[in-house]
């Protein structure tokens, strides 16, 4: 067994960005994660906001398991899921001390303005129209926050 | 002309048609786009899931709609899910009976829904069975030893 590729393999996987899309959709979540496997990025998917914060290591039990989660470089939400929406989501994600820093993007399949100002005014990087198409993954990229820090965006060109 | 020829002329008529009778939407061929040798069946899985899908949302909303005290809330919920499941596939007709019937659920005119699903449901037979002949379409060309034709 060659352990000197397999070493290398475990290492491109980990400094590729770590995306957490999270909606309701089974059909929507999988689209998605292709989008961004597409764009040498590794996906968690999450079928709600409960589910997603317990991923970023914010359940209830976020007292006894420190820093359990994987370190996820951006969210990506939809905003309409029953329970806690994604609005709710990102509330939440703000007023954390520990995650707020990672940038999430809302998408939603309905173009309201009001609804757009709100995520933007919560401090949502992005309000994107679903459906998401490759085009608008690659931009997105920029967004994403890197394991190093690396201070304000750094876009990679497409 | 050789029978793999044929077969992909076929496909190539059978896809623009679909097209151009508004069956299909660009978000198909976006999902087509993705397919990869990594993942060679990625389309005919997100489809099988829409069907899957749709068949229980079009149960889900026969039986609310026959409640005797109907939850248009409820009735709007599950259209908003086939909505969006529709567009993010493509099956464009589909979703334009979609939002017709979100307004009758907003207005609670239960003559204007049960017309829609009717008429979702025609819709998304008509889907089923096209998109079921092309991905046959596709097998058969592939079997004869061909390469599936990339749309643009």
């Amino acid at each position: 067994m060659d352990s000197s590729s397999t070493t290398v393999g475990m290492k491109e996987e980990e400094e590729k960005p770590h995306v957490l899309v999270v909606d309701d959709s089974l059909i929507d979540r999988k689209i998605m994660e292709k989008l961004f496997t597409n764009s040498a990025c590794k996906v968690t998917t999450a079928e709600s906001g409960q589910k997603a914060l317990e991923l970023l290591g914010q359940g209830e039990d976020k007292h006894t398991h420190m820093n359990k989660g994987p370190k996820i470089n951006l969210v990506v939400t939809d905003y309409c899921m029953p329970g806690m929406t994604g609005y709710d989501l990102l509330r939440k994600v703000k007023e954390s001390s520990d995650i707020k820093e990672i940038p999430v993007i809302v998408v939603s399949s309905e173009n309201v303005p009001t609804r757009i100002e709100k995520c933007l005014e919560e401090g949502a990087q992005e309000f994107i129209l679903k459906p998401l198409k490759q085009s608008d993954v690659k931009k997105l990229r920029c967004h994403m926050q890197f394991r190093r820090s690396i201070k304000g965006r750094l876009c990679i060109g497409a | 002309m050789d029978a793999i020829t044929q077969l992909q002329r076929q496909f190539v008529e059978y896809t623009t048609s679909l097209y151009r009778e508004g069956y299909l939407d660009d978000q198909f061929t976006q999902l087509q786009k993705l397919q990869d040798e990594s993942n060679p069946d990625f389309v005919v899985e997100v489809v099988t899931l829409f069907f899957e899908d749709s068949e229980k949302l079009l149960n889900n909303l026969a039986t609310a709609l026959q409640q005797e005290n109907i939850d248009y809330k409820q009735v709007d919920a599950h259209v908003h899910q086939f909505k969006g499941s529709s567009s993010s596939i493509g099956a464009q007709r589909v979703k334009n009976v979609c939002v017709v019937f979100r307004n009758y659920c907003d207005e609670k005119n239960l003559d204007g829904c049960v017309l829609c699903l009717q008429q979702a449901k025609n819709e998304y037979i008509l889907i089923r069975n096209k998109l079921e002949a092309l991905f046959n379409l596709e097998q058969q060309i592939l079997q004869a030893g061909g390469s599936v034709p990339m749309m643009a």
